[in-house]
């Protein structure tokens, strides 16, 4: 290379020298400096550059991996949920349906004791009744006794009022009446 | 540097602003500076400061873009992962394949490195692609023929390394006396001078077209329709140059970049 330059350069005219001349100090320094950034960039600058790439290559496959932890970490709290809602569910299911038979046993435990109180009340008033009718009775039997012994004498024109046998005639015609107020209603 | 514009300027005539009111074709001399200062045998001009002004460039770029690396990349971080991902995928996994993980630093400081000096050429100020001066693409493309033809033996050994280039099978026998002479000088002589030449004159194509058309625009220079229609057009195809160079820059180091790939990725395997 060089000899090839240095015969051109020989051609060359005048005082200015041929462009295809290799001057040696010229060469020597291209080799130089080549070397200089080839070493400072090979020992400097790339490893820095790959260093970079690989951390960002990390960052990035972390990153996914973070992403799916996450994920699956949102997917087993959601089947969690799921499931407490579901529970939930049940319990009020639960609930409702106890709260349904509570209702019915309340009603009922209601209604037997109205009925009771129904029927105890209907037993007072009908002791009352008959206790009211026997008072009646007796005072009706005293009165219609002595209205008819009245009006008997009367018309018969004797007091009957203290005699035995007025009373006895008194009672007999009662009787009399009851038995037949008993046949006429049977 | 043959040019001095500010020589011209106190000219007394409008249309006049260089000696002799000739016009000064740039020619090859603009590729070559006065040294600036030297270390021992060791002269540094124009480019050769440009040179390590570009080492710096590129190692402080991608030192400060990576100083605090963060997960999530922010500005000069992003170009930088973009820078290094179109390498190791977009080169190193194609090209290569199996076992180009190994080469990124390489292809990645090869690229970079190329894409600043070639980039050069157009930033204002420095206006010179310092691959444009041939030692430079000369040595990187030495670089390049010293790292594959070593890798080759090594993984092939020497006679397999010979064979391979020399005999690519699947043709017939009385072919390769053509073919195996072809190949070799092919590969072993001609593919680093090719490799460097590629990268050297398109540059310095590109950076002769800039001057020419930057001193056109002034020469034509004066206030009459022509001179300034003539000035005018010159400027916007030196508009048109330096995008267009925007894009020579970057394909010439990814180009580069590339056949360095692709001669490891014959060194470590075989062809066919």
């Amino acid at each position: 290379m060089i000899t090839v330059g240095t015969a051109l350069a020989a051609s060359g005219e005048g005082d200015t020298p041929s462009v295809l001349a290799v001057p040696l100090d010229e060469f020597i320094l291209g080799i130089v400096a080549f070397f200089i950034v080839f070493f400072a960039l090979w020992k400097l600058v790339l490893p820095k550059i790959e260093q970079t790439l690989k951390d960002r290559t990390d960052a990035i496959e972390g990153g996914i991996e973070r992403a799916a932890k996450a994920e699956a970490e949102a997917q087993a709290m959601m089947a969690k949920y799921k499931e407490q809602i579901a529970h939930a569910h049940e319990e009020a299911a639960d609930i409702r349906a106890k709260a349904e038979s509570d209702a019915k046993t309340i009603i009922d435990q209601a209604k037997q004791q109205a009925e009771a109180e129904r029927s105890a009340i209907a037993q007072r008033g009908e002791a009352q009744l008959a206790a009211e009718r026997a008072q009646t009775v007796a005072a009706l039997r005293q009165d219609v006794g002595g209205l008819a012994v009245d009006l008997a004498g009367r018309i018969v024109g004797e007091s009957m009022d203290d005699d035995a046998r007025a009373r006895g005639v008194v009672d007999r015609f009662i009787a009399d009446l009851e038995a037949s107020a008993a046949g006429d209603k049977s | 540097m043959g040019l001095s514009l500010s020589a011209a300027l106190p000219s007394s005539a409008w249309n006049c602003h260089f000696p002799d009111c000739a016009f000064p074709a740039p020619g090859t001399e603009i590729f070559f500076f006065d040294n600036v200062f030297s270390i021992g045998p060791f002269g540094f001009n124009k480019a050769m400061i440009q040179l390590f002004l570009g080492v710096l460039i590129v190692i402080g770029f991608f030192w400060w873009a990576f100083r605090k690396p963060k997960i999530v990349p922010r500005g000069s971080q992003n170009v930088g992962e973009v820078g290094y991902g179109f390498i190791r995928d977009g080169i190193a996994r194609d090209v290569i394949g199996k076992g180009g993980e190994k080469f990124v630093p390489f292809l990645f400081a090869f690229f970079f490195f190329i894409w600043i000096l070639n980039f050069m050429g157009i930033f204002p100020t420095l206006v010179f692609p310092v691959t444009s001066v041939f030692a430079i693409p000369v040595a990187f493309a030495l670089i390049v023929y010293f790292t594959w033809v070593p890798l080759g033996i090594a993984k092939q050994g020497g006679w397999g390394f010979f064979k391979n280039i020399m005999f690519p099978p699947g043709l017939p026998k009385p072919l390769y006396i053509i073919l195996a002479p072809i190949e070799l000088i092919s590969n072993i002589l001609v593919r680093p001078f090719t490799h460097c030449v590629r990268l050297f004159a398109n540059m310095f194509a590109g950076h002769l077209l800039l001057v020419t058309f930057t001193v056109a625009a002034w020469y034509l220079f004066s206030p009459t329709i022509m001179g300034l229609l003539g000035s005018a057009v010159s400027f916007v195809v030196v508009l048109a140059l330096t995008a267009f160079e925007l894009l020579i820059e970057a394909l010439q180091a990814y180009i580069f970049t590339l056949l360095t790939a692709v001669y490891i990725a014959g060194a470590l395997h075989a062809e066919h």
